[in-house]
């Protein structure tokens, strides 16, 4: 073999070169906000209001910290949001499954007039009106009940879970199960279930998270202060501004305060994103996947 | 009666189904009726089209409309080729510790709240003291108070989509173009092909169908826009430009003092229908070129 077929020609050099630049910038261009954001939230509040802080940490203080950590709303909130993500995920994985299983079965007499009834769902709804009517007649509003039931079901990681029993359950195993006596409820417990990990994995991650980030359902739904998750105590600060110090007279005391108020935003941001960062790069795969399964025809 | 105990199970999932999805579509009726609390859904007078008729012949309508659709293909236009360029150039890094850190840093913006991110943006953006007014200022340029400005309102509502989506949008595509046959690739090469010709004339072709039915599912969403992340951007300085038909059907609905349900419920009824019937036409083309969505 020559050497020159090994050798890269000069216009893919070029292009490799192009390549990595193009890719470098795109990661300046996603990294810079969240780099501006962590030093901004442990530099002093002056260099902040000042406009100094552009990249790096000016001055290095927790005291935006120590704001978060004072406030007894955002405590609240996070207690709050633990408590939907996790007992919401619960309810949500449940009745997925129980609803995919059977769904997943080619031998369930009415199938397809059951799937258009869950498909049709998402291609048409009643809308935010009738919804909230609902969940308003049935004395849901400012409960913790209408965050978690009225979002019980997501159609979509349904047909998810649905795709995955399809293709790891086969019918051999099904036969197999019912020649050794194994009814429907017994043959999910102790053969589907056991062997449906990375699907549950991956619907709960998904459930989770959109528990996590949720706060519109919260703002329509709940009137009490003390039921409100993270993302609507978020939602006061962070976009309503809702940190009060305009009865101040010391104007001093008011640019402090102001200050400590920009201060408190950046480091909301951090300590509010912290948990699902912390978490993503040991679940990031169980993502991808569940991207891969959806995209899947069921 | 064999295969009962399935639909035992189907029984709690096809409760929620008829009470949190079919119950409100039903209650859809009240489009056309005034709706009174007291007298319920049944006992509400009819009144037919009015609140649809209102809606169409007021000065909101134009606004809201144009809003919604500008919005819309906006976002489809700068967010849909995006995902795909990334992808492809992707998909030419060797070095596999480079391509896995760039997977993994683009893929996170993904899981930021929609509150977080729209905190983010508006800090980043704000006059005086955020990074980007700051960055402007070391060229000598002025401070922009961005949100206030409804010319830019949409043009930050879209880049900032794009920095938190492009990377887990792009996952689909990398994973069809690691299906695209190795052999066609070393056959170009034999015949001298560099990596642009490759990638126009191999990877883009055999990525195609993917593409087709990407670019139909996003047509069929065409009217669902980040509403929450939208009525989190709105103020009333740029209401001029960020009044969609979602925002719109919350701030005359749920959002006032006098709540509006029939005139909210007829105008997101009207949202609604077109956007089944884009979804509808969707389908019908995907099936054309032999994939259903479903």
């Amino acid at each position: 073999m020559s050497k020159n077929a090994i050798r890269e020609s000069k216009g893919d050099r070029v292009f490799d070169a192009a390549n990595h630049l193009l890719l470098g910038l795109l990661l300046i261009i996603i990294i810079y906000p969240l780099l501006y954001i962590v030093s901004a939230s442990i530099s002093s509040s002056e260099a902040v209001i000042a406009g100094e802080v552009w990249l790096w940490p000016v001055q290095p203080t927790l005291d935006g910290y120590m704001a978060v950590f004072a406030n007894k709303m955002i405590w609240s909130g996070f207690m709050n949001s633990f408590y939907y993500a996790g007992v919401g995920t619960l309810i949500n994985v449940i009745v997925t499954l129980l609803a995919a299983y059977p769904l997943s079965r080619t031998d369930l007499f009415g199938r397809g007039f059951f799937m258009l009834l869950f498909v049709f769902t998402m291609m048409f709804s009643g809308g935010l009106i009738p919804t909230y009517l609902v969940v308003k007649a049935l004395g849901l509003l400012d409960t913790r009940w209408a965050l978690i039931i009225p979002t019980a079901l997501s159609v979509w990681n349904m047909i998810i879970a649905r795709t995955y029993f399809q293709t790891t359950i086969s019918s051999e195993l099904l036969e197999a199960g019912q020649m050794d006596g194994c009814n429907d409820y017994r043959f999910l417990w102790s053969i589907v279930l056991p062997l449906s990990g990375p699907i549950i994995a991956v619907i709960a991650l998904f459930y989770a998270v959109g528990h996590w980030n949720q706060y519109f359902h919260a703002m329509i739904y709940l009137r009490d202060e003390s039921l409100f998750p993270l993302q609507l105590v978020l939602r006061d600060i962070l976009i309503q501004n809702e940190v009060d110090f305009s009865a101040m007279s010391d104007a001093g005391e008011l640019v402090r305060r102001q200050g400590i108020r920009e201060l408190l935003k950046y480091s909301l941001i951090v300590v509010s994103t912290l948990p699902i960062m912390v978490v993503y790069p040991f679940v990031q795969k169980y993502f991808v996947k569940g991207m891969m399964i959806g995209s899947l025809k069921g | 009666m064999k295969g009962w105990q399935l639909y035992t199970l189907l029984i709690l999932p096809l409760a929620y189904l008829m009470i949190f999805k079919y119950v409100p579509m039903y209650g859809t009726v009240i489009a056309f009726k005034n709706f009174v609390a007291a007298r319920g859904i049944w006992g509400s007078e009819w009144v037919g089209l009015v609140h649809f008729e209102r809606f169409f012949h007021s000065y909101q309508f134009g606004r809201v409309f144009r809003n919604t659709l500008t919005l819309a293909a906006y976002e489809l236009l700068v967010g849909f080729p995006l995902p795909i360029i990334l992808a492809l150039s992707l998909n030419y890094v060797r070095n596999a510790f480079f391509k896995k850190s760039i997977q993994m840093i683009t893929y996170a913006p993904h899981f930021i709240s929609v509150v977080v991110l729209v905190g983010i943006t508006m800090q980043m953006l704000q006059p005086g003291t955020g990074a980007v007014n700051i960055v402007l200022g070391l060229f000598g340029m002025d401070s922009i108070h961005f949100m206030a400005i409804p010319e830019y309102f949409k043009t930050i509502y879209v880049l900032s989509g794009v920095w938190q989506n492009v990377g887990f949008a792009s996952i689909i595509y990398l994973a069809a173009l690691s299906g695209v046959d190795p052999t066609l690739h070393e056959a170009a090469v034999m015949d001298g092909a560099s990596k642009l010709k490759r990638m126009w004339h191999v990877d883009i072709p055999g990525i195609t169908p993917i593409i087709v039915v990407m670019f139909i599912l996003a047509m069929g969403n065409f009217m669902e826009i980040g509403f929450e992340k939208v009525l989190l951007m709105q103020n009333p300085l740029n209401l001029r430009t960020s009044e969609i038909i979602d925002t719109y059907v919350f701030n005359i609905g749920l959002k006032g003092a006098v709540p509006q349900y029939s005139a909210a419920a007829a105008i997101g009824l009207f949202k609604n229908l077109i956007a089944l019937f884009l979804l509808v036409t969707a389908n019908r083309l995907a099936r054309r070129s032999g994939t259903s969505l479903w």
